[in-house]
């Protein structure tokens, strides 16, 4: 609105005429106006204050480790007195990172392609049959969300040596060891996503699919599992992820030339302190939040999370 | 199309009775409705002709099979769901083509039979679009589209139209009951909107409990209902109960109410008077009755007046008076005198 228009020019002098006159209720009135203006602008102040603060105490120790992976200084100091691209270049040229990352990444993948499938049977026995002790199988199956990982870690390592004992043949340290042990980090997750979008799901589809010929089978592949496929989508991620990034459960899993990633960084830090260790954790998530990002393509996560 | 017998049909629960031996035959091209509250066993008794449920009791039979213990997708149903229940991944043709893939129809003539069926509802030009791309009421022929083009030999139809806003309802009742008609179709509809029932069937059956309460057509329900249930969830109804006094009833109230007395069963304890029977006049002159007016709702053609009978309340529906009419100028606290022809107020069970 421009200072010429009529209508806003004619207000302005209606608003100075009273003005002139003094007038008690009226004063009054516009000071309860102003006040209240006044804590609104501070409750909506303080409430994007502490939005703020939360995201800050989040990304805070990312932020940290991105700048810390270019500080030219082998022990971290502040300010740094050059900043390099060293560090990187270390990580790259040390092969235990790079067979870690493939060996992390392979077990991710085989754990997420076994743990899925498993999660999502799983879920749909949970929801959908009618067997006996639903809510102990569903506690049960959430358990290695609870039991620490360094805990299960343990008692899988006893548990594996007794079944070396029993076969004769290696468990601990092998691939089929490790990724056993992440199938149990998958499912917690899966059954937790799968559940929640099968309780979303119009039970009315399958039933109108059956209406039409189809049968259980059927119904399931065709009309059920692409309507879970959101759900399912966000599941795998979520259990890569787990997978790719767990070290308690894995670190007394591994064996030589076996080592996963997590593993190696804290390998390397038992000799070393230098800011290489950062450059690998700026990689890591560089790759994680970019699997985040190609799921949302497909899934909106917020509608999952 | 084929028809379908309910025969002595009975569903329960533990220990609750969902349906309680439904007996219903609707005949070839006939669209039958279940009315009734929520909760009255129609939707059971659907779900049981479409195999969803298994009956306890009792036998389903479609064009002369026993179909009883057929599971549903062998059944040669056509279901409409109140929610459409459309296939929220596929197009609108591939929704259409399920049921002719699912019957190992080819690719060529599957095509042709989609278009037809689309053509039908007229939404041949959306068939590559999908359901959430679609209004509510595209939504909803789509899914007729799809329970039509598998041929079925019942075409059921559960609350069709309870998703539609007021305005569309009244026009799709239209089409699908045209369409019903034209094409033939063998059909039982489930509805808890007595006007949807009312303008739609050829038959209706009305449920209440889980029990059949009375079958018939619309005008046999609405002048003739059997119960005071069916008067009262038929259209608009006055229930007084009652004492009989002579040829009248003598309401709980104290008013002296006259009524007919041939054809009154023995059980008969509620007089039954539809409110566009009642007769109205200002001032105490008259043979009627003398009641107070409790309140005036104007409902453009019609206006509605709630009268009051020293305690008896009757509601009155008249058309609007004209300014001529000696009513037109009739407020809350007059004193009219009414009146209606015996015959009119039915004694009924309660």
């Amino acid at each position: 609105m421009t200072f010429t228009d009529p209508i806003y020019s004619k207000a302005r002098r209606d608003d100075s005429d009273r003005s002139s006159v003094p007038h008690d209720a009226d004063l009054r009135h516009h000071r309860t106006i102003a006040v209240n203006r006044l804590q609104a602008a501070l409750a909506r102040l303080s409430y994007r204050s502490i939005i703020a603060f939360g995201y800050v105490l989040m990304l805070a120790p990312v932020a940290m480790i991105l700048v810390m992976s270019f500080f030219q200084d082998e022990i971290v100091s502040f300010p740094p007195s050059g900043l390099t691209f060293h560090w990187y270049a270390n990580a790259f040229s040390r092969s235990e990172f790079a067979r870690g990352f493939l060996v992390s990444a392979q077990v991710a993948l085989a754990a997420m392609i076994i743990g899925v499938p498993l999660g999502t049977a799983a879920a749909l026995a949970l929801s959908r049959s009618s067997i006996a002790g639903k809510g102990a199988i569903n506690t049960l199956l959430l358990g290695p969300l609870i039991v620490p990982g360094i805990v299960a870690g343990t008692a899988l390592y006893l548990f594996y040596l007794r079944i070396e004992n029993a076969l004769d043949r290696d468990v601990v340290g092998t691939f089929a060891g490790l990724i056993a042990a992440h199938v149990l980090l998958t499912i917690p997750w899966t059954v937790r996503v799968v559940t929640a979008s099968l309780q979303g799901l119009d039970r009315a589809a399958e039933e109108a699919a059956a209406n039409l010929g189809a049968r259980p089978w059927t119904v399931f592949r065709r009309i059920t599992l692409p309507m879970l496929r959101p759900g399912i989508v966000a599941a795998s991620m979520f259990s890569f992820i787990q997978s790719f990034e767990n070290l308690e459960l894995t670190l007394l899993l591994v064996g030589p030339g076996k080592t996963t990633l997590p593993v190696a960084m804290l390998n390397y830090l038992e000799f070393r302190m230098d800011p290489t260790l950062a450059a690998v954790a700026t990689v890591q998530i560089v790759i994680v939040a970019a699997l985040m990002l190609i799921t949302d393509k497909f899934v909106k996560l917020s509608r999952i999370v | 199309m084929g028809t379908l017998s309910l025969q002595g049909l009975r569903k329960e629960y533990g220990q609750s009775v969902a349906v309680e031996r439904v007996d219903i035959d609707v005949g070839e091209g006939e669209l039958v409705s279940l009315l009734g509250p929520s909760g009255c066993g129609k939707t059971t008794t659907l779900r049981m002709v479409a195999g969803f449920i298994e009956p306890t009791e009792g036998r389903v039979v479609i064009a002369g099979q026993d179909v009883t213990k057929m599971p549903a997708y062998a059944r040669q149903t056509g279901m409409v769901f109140q929610s459409y229940a459309l296939f929220p991944h596929m197009t609108v043709a591939g929704n259409v083509g399920f049921g002719l893939e699912m019957r190992g129809v080819g690719r060529a003539e599957r095509d042709r039979h989609i278009m037809e069926a689309l053509k039908l509802v007229q939404l041949d030009h959306l068939s590559e679009r999908l359901p959430r791309q679609l209004s509510g009421g595209q939504q909803q022929r789509v899914a007729l589209a799809r329970a039509l083009v598998i041929n079925p030999e019942v075409f059921l139809l559960d609350e069709p139209l309870s998703n539609l806003d007021a305005k569309l309802r009244a026009q799709v009742r239209g089409e699908i009951r045209a369409l019903q008609q034209r094409l033939g179709l063998t059909t039982l509809l489930v509805t808890h909107d007595q006007e949807e029932a009312l303008t739609m069937s050829d038959r209706l059956i009305v449920m209440e409990g889980g029990r059949v309460r009375q079958v018939g057509t619309a005008e046999e329900l609405y002048e003739n209902p059997a119960d005071a249930f069916v008067a009262d969830f038929v259209g608009r109804c006055n229930i007084v109960k009652g004492t009989i006094e002579g040829s009248a009833m003598r309401s709980e109230s104290g008013s002296l109410l006259p009524c007919r007395m041939e054809g009154a069963p023995a059980n008969a304890s509620v007089l039954a008077l539809r409110p566009e029977r009642i007769a109205m006049q200002p001032g105490t002159d008259g043979s009627g009755l003398t009641a107070r007016i409790g309140a005036v709702l104007y409902l453009g053609a019609q206006t509605e007046y709630q009268l009051d009978l020293d305690g008896t309340v009757l509601t009155a529906i008249r058309p609007t008076p004209q300014d001529n009419d000696a009513l037109r100028h009739i407020k809350t606290g007059d004193t009219v005198n009414i009146s209606w022809d015996p015959a009119a107020a039915r004694l009924l069970p309660a």
